[in-house]
């Protein structure tokens, strides 16, 4: 169960190499997270990932999960609820893709498009049912600040979250009353593999941060949680400029 | 029978979960309903005093058993009331007061019920004289996992298990309660400050045993030279000829006093350290140096705040955690220390209580043990509260302290073993009458209890 701050004694991560998940999680330990599931492709990684929370004092546990395959989603995540309670799901998996070859190859863009939309559509609705069904849980979702207004320099990733973004905004209303917290969080640039060698800009952001915004947000019982918070102004006012100004600015 | 599903939470108003509500009205539903809870079983639910998720049952049952409150029979020669586990202490009042009885131990609200008085063993102002709810009851009725309903007597395994107990070995139909005689329906109440908290500590382990009850209000945002500077507030019923010759006309009368509801929807941190600390010195400065024999209703003495309906919301939607601990004789030192680090910390708190316990009651999960007990609340979005509490929690555990699981939402579930000796045996006896785990709740989930 999570506790009166919203901390929860056991954690789901879909995506469970993510580095944002991981800091996450090492956050939650530190505090009253006890059972840790890794759902990923099997990987060393994983693997890695899974004992290094171990050594935290977590019981860690990895299950083969795949977010390209999502007629497997009801079956493999049905067995992780069957263990017990899981008082929240962090939604973490995405690929960044690479623009300039998406473009040119639609398939390796419609992969991008599958992993964070179409797989977070099935997996989301399926512990959403899982969580219903408990009573109680938070699904927490990884968005992003690319998917508020999608950018020329990486409109097909910008996108696939501005899907997940929505899907996660509805699905929280849709569960509104039933016990079930839904949180959209919208990072910007966060330092990690997935960002490395990309130029750094403004209000970068690092895992750790995304990680304490997210015990915050769990505390508060918050719906979207921008990281860091003065996001929330530069998109709102982003979010208003002339497409003919936007398309020139250089972001 | 009805059955709504509805999101619950406890007074604290932290973690709402949700669950089927039935509100059973004759005990044979009651039955129906513990055999009909489901795989993820079902608990009972008084007037949802319980601050934390004693009372709550995420994706299950939860019983509100208040629509059973008949009172079968009251003795009023020998003091003693036989009634339905639904009916609240409010109402024994309004029943019992005018007969000259009352009832044998109140916690600072009326509105809980028997059965929800015997599942959290409450304890009032009075216990370091008369102990805890528990031992005023002689015998209840308890409707267990296998559908029977068994009558439970003192001294017996189930009763100590039950009392205490959290609504964990089944759900209490109807209670046998010994009640305490009294001449009035006033309080006789004696005021003094402390100027701080060895002042307050001596004060109260002087003279204690003079009042049948006591509690002292502490300043928990005071610091240095006035750290844990408080008011004590002492009493007893007062005798029929200390009333002025109007009253003394109509003394048993019950007449609590009413003020609006709290608002709905109140902001965010309303209570800060500013307005909390500005209540606390003004509540201090106003409290008389000393003042003997004053004559206070029941109401005023006891339930300062049942006067104001659902003050729970002032602290906004992210609502509020209590931290209730006791720590035995012999450990002031570490009660120090705790004060000591919460008004540090400047822990927004108001209404902070301090009392010393009596002996201790034969309840395995039973909360009150002879020595001291401190309790606060705290708006829950304080930043860092978590981490604070815990460190607060090892402080308690290492001097052989506990936390009260009736006010608990947040405890570390490794540490609870050590503050419940008997935690082993009641774990063994909920596995031989529920092998099923019928009788759950957020707690129990959470606490492994």
């Amino acid at each position: 169960m999570k506790d009166a701050f919203g901390i929860p004694q056991s954690l789901l991560i879909l995506g469970g190499t993510s580095e944002i998940a991981l800091a996450t999680a090492r956050r939650l330990i530190v505090r009253r997270t006890r059972t840790v599931w890794l759902a990923g492709r099997p990987s060393p990684a994983l693997e890695q990932a899974a004992e290094q929370l171990r050594g935290m004092g977590a019981d860690a546990r990895t299950v083969a999960f795949d977010a390209l395959d999502p007629a497997s989603h009801e079956a493999v995540l049905g067995k992780v609820f069957a263990e017990g309670d899981i008082d929240m799901v962090l939604l973490a998996f995405g690929v960044l893709g690479d623009q300039a070859r998406d473009e040119k190859e639609p398939v390796s863009a419609v992969r991008v498009a599958q992993t964070n939309y179409t797989g977070a559509v099935s997996a989301g609705l399926v512990c959403a049912r899982a969580l219903q069904a408990q009573g109680h849980g938070s699904l927490v979702v990884l968005s992003s600040v690319a998917g508020e207004r999608a950018r020329r320099s990486n409109f097909i990733y910008g996108s696939s979250k501005a899907g997940l973004d929505a899907f996660a905004q509805g699905l929280g209303d849709a569960l509104h009353g039933t016990g079930v917290h839904v949180m959209v969080v919208r990072p910007g640039f966060v330092r990690t593999r997935m960002t490395a060698g990309l130029r750094d800009v403004p209000l970068a952001t690092t895992p750790e941060a995304v990680a304490t915004a997210v015990e915050t947000g769990l505390r508060r019982r918050s719906e979207t949680v921008w990281v860091p918070g003065a996001l929330r102004l530069v998109m709102s006012a982003l979010r208003h400029v002339p497409r003919a100004v936007f398309r020139r600015l250089p972001i | 029978m009805p059955a709504d599903t509805v999101s619950v939470s406890g007074w604290g108003r932290t973690a709402p979960t949700t669950a089927r509500l039935v509100r059973p009205r004759t005990y044979e539903e009651a039955a129906a309903a513990v055999r009909e809870c489901g795989t993820r079983g079902g608990i009972a639910r008084g007037l949802g005093r319980a601050y934390g998720d004693a009372a709550q049952n995420a994706g299950g049952a939860v019983l509100d058993m208040t629509g059973l409150d008949r009172i079968h029979a009251i003795d009023a020669d020998g003091g003693t009331v036989l009634c339905d586990a639904g009916v609240s202490l409010h109402r024994l009042m309004e029943v019992l007061l005018p007969l000259g009885w009352f009832v044998p131990v109140t916690p600072g609200t009326r509105y809980v019920t028997v059965g929800g008085a015997i599942g959290a063993d409450i304890h009032g102002k009075n216990h370091h004289a008369s102990g805890s709810f528990a031992r005023h009851v002689l015998a209840f009725e308890l409707l267990t996992a296998d559908g029977a309903i068994r009558t439970v007597g003192r001294g017996t395994p189930l009763f100590d298990a039950t009392a205490g107990g959290m609504g964990l070995t089944g759900v209490i139909l109807t209670a046998t309660v010994r009640l305490q005689p009294v001449a009035t329906s006033l309080m006789s109440v004696d005021t003094e400050r402390a100027a701080d908290l060895d002042d307050l500590m001596a004060r109260l382990t002087a003279t204690d045993h003079h009042y049948r009850y006591s509690v002292a209000w502490i300043d928990l945002l005071a610091r240095g030279a006035s750290m844990g500077r408080s008011v004590l507030t002492r009493g007893d019923h007062a005798p029929l000829d200390a009333l002025p010759p109007r009253v003394r006309r109509h003394p048993l009368a019950f007449r609590p006093s009413q003020f609006p509801s709290a608002p709905a929807f109140v902001p965010e941190g309303l209570l800060g350290r500013t307005t909390v600390g500005l209540f606390n010195e003004l509540w201090y400065r106003k409290a008389p140096r000393a003042r003997a024999g004053e004559l206070q209703k029941i109401s005023t003495f006891f339930h300062p705040l049942d006067g104001v309906p659902h003050w729970n919301r002032v602290y906004g939607r992210s609502g509020f955690v209590q931290y209730q601990c006791a720590v035995g004789h012999g450990q002031e030192e570490a009660l120090r220390r705790i004060v000591r680090r919460i008004s540090e910390r400047r822990c927004p708190s108001f209404l902070a209580v301090l009392k010393r316990f009596g002996e201790g009651d034969p309840g395995w999960l039973s909360f009150p043990m002879p020595g001291w007990t401190l309790a606060l609340d705290i708006p829950a979005n304080l930043a860092g509260l978590g981490a604070f509490l815990d460190e607060l929690d090892e402080e308690v555990a290492q001097a052989g302290g506990r936390v009260y699981l009736a006010k608990d939402s947040r405890l570390r579930p490794e540490l609870l073993a050590g503050m419940y000796p008997r935690l082993g045996e009641f774990r063994s006896l909920r596995e031989e009458l529920d092998p099923r785990g019928v009788f759950t709740s957020d707690l129990s989930r959470r606490l492994g209890l």
